[in-house]
């Protein structure tokens, strides 16, 4: 009997607090991973998922990847022989840009992933116990970076599927609900203003505020989207017209060209009217235009000019964009020189009297011209020449770069070495010396200035930016002020307004040192497409350009460019661009002639660049891959692909 | 032990022995091969610039086989057999598609080697190229014709000599150019164009010739037959 009730006992018992016990001791909190209530209660954990939204925003040309930056003959890629073949051994580009590697091309990206995740923050921040001014700003500033990042998706692929909700699939079997096809390019660029003009009120007027997403930064935005659409609607129709697809996928009717250029100049003007914060150009050292130009890349504090940027901070998020740039003699590094600004570049930065003038190597004889300062060809140029590229006799790091390629004798033959800082004997000499600078140029030796030149523009001059240990903190600018003042002037100059064109556009000269301001009658196609090219170098909108007014097939039209059409057409929109051109300074060895020890320079064709690029029409859209065609068979081809 | 060894190793090798014939599919082995013809004269192209894409449904995803017509408007494919579906891209090509019925899309049935040349509609022909040579520089002389004249036809924008050291004579592969803008061609019956051939390096006794024709608003050129030229 006892037996018995011992049994039951212990099998109530047991029952009784197993399953109890059970719950409890698989229930726990996990340690590790917050929950999705957990981790948007409170605002510093909310911030932290934001920051990595803002962190993986996209942009064509990205200094983690210094490669995004030199295409189109802007400049030569001197990294490696591969990096030489892979950008002048190829006449045509792929649809999708240029192969870095890695399923990685140049102007591709597809990130839906990201969309998704910015449309999950939207979702999960609404229920979240945040007081209602966070949650707004926070909410903003992730439909900022949506309609950014679709901006970004238009300029390369023209009308994309718009999601705007984080879709979920329910395991039925059936996907084609999740399918959505592709805007119109027009509808994704009026998504864009829309947004933009719905998250002007939204976001908070902060000038100070770079990093993070504004109300001067959405309006920004507007004014991009408004005058890429506007461009296209008026240039794809007038130049390219097969460029196109039957539903407007590519394609905007022409006649709202004149509709979005009325809303770029009033966006681009709410933002020069002050409206959105006390934005400016930046000018902190007028006595040094050069210097004040370079200045806008690397100054982080209190800027006025920058809009937007996406930031670096040492220690945490850095890039060796300027390592992998420096000027090698004496760097921080045993690398540098890795792309090199072209003479195609270079020669388009004008004289100070606004003229359009070849570098002058020789007189009209054909005599060469005999420099008695290495810098002096350059003189009386755009200052924004000498700030976005270092020339041969100037410094960097408080450091002369060494740039020459050989001493010239009086019978015109050349003494030079293979070497970087090579030594040989000269004529009537018994000792060795230096025949070659020690940054090059070296026909065929890779990282040295082997077009004679080295890129300034978002290299860092802070102590240490070239090493590997430490890298650089500089910020890639998105939106700046100068961006916008020639926006508006783009906009006011097609709306028929040529002398508010001017004024805009004079700002931006009178802070590149033009004293001659420009007036309305002077306000050309080709002034415009040109000052966009010389401002904005080496910061992606060249591409951009190139894309919007339909010009690439013509500046790239696959004929060979020899030195009469590399000084030819200077200034003008069309201007062939098809191989990437150098300029050598050479130093004149003649004891007893007065040119001894003078300069002289030529221009030169690397022979690694043997091809003349030829731009495709299919060019002006990115391929969208097999693969995403294949999982939303709703999406339609890109044309003339 | 001895005896698990001997299984293991038995299993091993049978596995083997079966595994290859298990897994491996025979290799696509039909020959599909055409070209692209009007009026039994083979189309010439741009090398590598005319696309066109084989789909062949049935198979999960959907993906083409593309490819690009070959400078004489060729075209081969290794292939299973079964039915495919060729399509040139809209906008491709300096003719106009009139392969069949089917709108822009051909179908074709592969069994065994199949030939299967197709009959296009050129906006212009270039008829009767010659070229020669003399004292450095390439002549070509050809005319042009205008197949379609009706309310698609286009106009010439420009027609172009392209002297190349490989057969690949166009305009991304050149040494020299010749050029005349559409309008200022008088008798297209005799159209002249010549162009001087610089320095090679390294040296070489001859030289490619090909005249391209651009027609207006297509991007394709159509070609002459290309010559090769001794210097």
């Amino acid at each position: 009997m006892k037996k018995i009730y011992y049994t039951v006992l212990v099998l109530f018992l047991s029952f009784g607090w197993a399953c109890q016990s059970d719950d409890d001791f698989l229930d726990r909190p996990p340690t590790q991973v917050l929950t999705t209530e957990q981790a948007f209660s409170d605002p510093a954990q909310v911030l932290s998922i934001l920051a990595n939204l803002y962190s993986r925003q996209y942009h064509v040309y990205r200094l983690n990847d210094w490669r995004t930056f030199g295409d189109f003959n802007e400049a030569f890629y001197a990294h490696t022989q591969d990096a030489a073949n892979l950008f002048h051994t190829n006449n045509t580009w792929d649809f999708r840009g240029v192969d870095l590697g890695n399923n990685v091309f140049t102007w591709t990206t597809w990130d839906y992933t990201y969309i998704r995740e910015l449309n999950l923050f939207l979702e999960r921040i609404e229920p979240s116990p945040l007081t209602e001014d966070l949650k707004t700003r926070y909410a903003a500033e992730a439909r900022f970076l949506r309609a950014a990042y679709y901006l970004e998706l238009a300029q390369l692929y023209g009308g994309v599927p718009i999601i705007l909700e984080p879709q979920e699939y329910d395991f039925s079997g059936d996907p084609t609900y999740l399918q959505v096809p592709r805007s119109t390019e027009a509808g994704i660029y009026d998504f864009v203003i829309q947004e933009a003009e719905a998250l002007k009120s939204l976001l908070p007027v902060d000038a100070d505020s770079k990093s993070r997403a504004t109300a001067g930064a959405a309006l920004a935005m507007k004014a991009r989207a408004a005058i890429y659409a506007a461009s296209i609607a008026k240039y794809n129709n007038a130049v390219t017209p097969s460029v196109s697809l039957p539903g407007n996928e590519i394609g905007i009717p022409a006649s709202r060209a004149e509709e979005y250029y009325n809303t770029a100049l009033t966006a681009a003007q709410e933002i020069i009217n002050g409206t959105a914060g006390a934005y400016s150009l930046y000018m902190k050292n007028p006595t040094n235009l050069s210097e004040n130009f370079a200045a806008i890349f690397y100054d982080k504090s209190a800027n006025p000019e920058v809009i937007w940027a996406n930031d670096y901070l040492l220690k945490y998020r850095t890039h060796y964009f300027t390592g992998a740039n420096q000027p090698r003699y004496g760097a921080e590094e045993e690398e540098g020189g890795a792309l090199n600004p072209t003479l195609n570049l270079v020669q388009e930065f004008e004289l100070l009297d606004n003229t359009f003038a070849p570098l002058a190597t020789v007189d009209t004889d054909g005599n060469p011209i005999y420099y008695e300062n290495q810098s002096d060809i350059f003189a009386n140029r755009d200052a924004r020449l000498a700030g976005t590229v270092i020339l041969p006799g100037s410094t960097f790091k408080s450091r002369p770069v060494d740039i020459w390629a050989g001493y010239q004798l009086a019978d015109g033959s050349i003494i030079t070495g293979t070497d970087r800082g090579d030594q040989r004997i000269l004529p009537g000499q018994t000792v060795e010396q230096q025949v070659v600078g020690f940054d090059g140029p070296v026909a065929g030796a890779v990282q040295n200035a082997q077009m004679g030149f080295y890129l300034r523009k978002y290299v860092d001059p802070a102590i240490g930016s070239g090493q590997r240990g430490i890298q650089s903190e500089v910020w890639k600018i998105r939106y700046r002020y100068a961006d916008i003042l020639l926006i508006a002037a783009e906009a006011a100059f097609e709306l028929g307004q040529p002398d508010v064109a001017a004024g805009y556009m004079n700002q931006v000269r009178e802070r590149a040192g033009f004293t001659v301001p420009l007036t309305g009658a002077d306000i050309t196609f080709d002034r415009i497409v040109h000052e966009r090219r010389v401002e904005f170098a080496f910061e992606g909108l060249y591409f951009m350009d190139l894309k919007r007014f339909r010009l690439a097939h013509r500046v790239f039209d696959g004929v060979t460019m020899d030195l009469t059409g590399l000084r030819a057409d200077i200034g003008e929109a069309t201007n062939r661009s098809t191989m990437p051109w150098g300029l050598w300074p050479y130093r004149i060895y003649n004891p007893g002639s007065e040119n001894d020890g003078k300069w002289i320079y030529k221009e030169i064709l690397p022979n690694q660049a043997t091809a003349a690029d030829n731009w495709q029409l299919g060019n002006y859209y990115s391929k969208i891959s097999d693969e995403i065609l294949s999982n939303n068979p709703k999406l339609v081809r890109q044309p003339l692909q | 032990m001895k005896n698990i060894l001997h299984y293991i190793l038995l299993l091993a090798l049978g596995m083997l022995g079966w595994s290859c014939e298990k897994d491996n599919y025979e290799p696509p082995s039909s020959q599909l091969t055409g070209q692209l013809l009007y009026q039994g004269t083979p189309l010439q192209l741009q090398h590598d610039r005319v696309s066109y894409e084989l789909y062949q449904d049935g198979f999960g995803k959907r993906g083409p086989i593309s490819s690009t017509f070959t400078t004489e408007g060729a075209f081969s494919h290794l292939l299973f057999n079964g039915l495919y579906k060729m399509v040139v891209p809209v906008g491709q090509g300096p003719f106009v598609w009139s392969g069949s019925d089917q709108g822009d899309t051909l179908l074709i049935t592969v069994n065994g080697n199949t030939e299967m040349d197709i009959e296009v509609t050129p906006y212009w022909m270039v008829r009767n190229s010659q070229f020669s040579a003399s004292g450095g520089n390439v002549t070509g002389t050809f005319g042009l014709e205008q197949i379609i004249t009706d309310a698609n036809a286009r106009t010439i924008e420009n027609a172009t000599l392209y002297v190349s050291k490989t057969i690949f004579a166009s305009s991304e592969n050149n040494i020299a150019i010749g050029t005349i803008e559409g309008g200022a061609i008088t008798d297209m019956n005799s159209i002249s164009l010549s162009a001087t051939v610089p320095e090679l390096v390294p040296a070489q006794s001859y030289v490619f010739a090909r005249i391209g024709v651009k027609i207006a608003g297509i991007e394709d050129m159509i070609f002459s037959p290309v010559q090769k030229i001794d210097l």
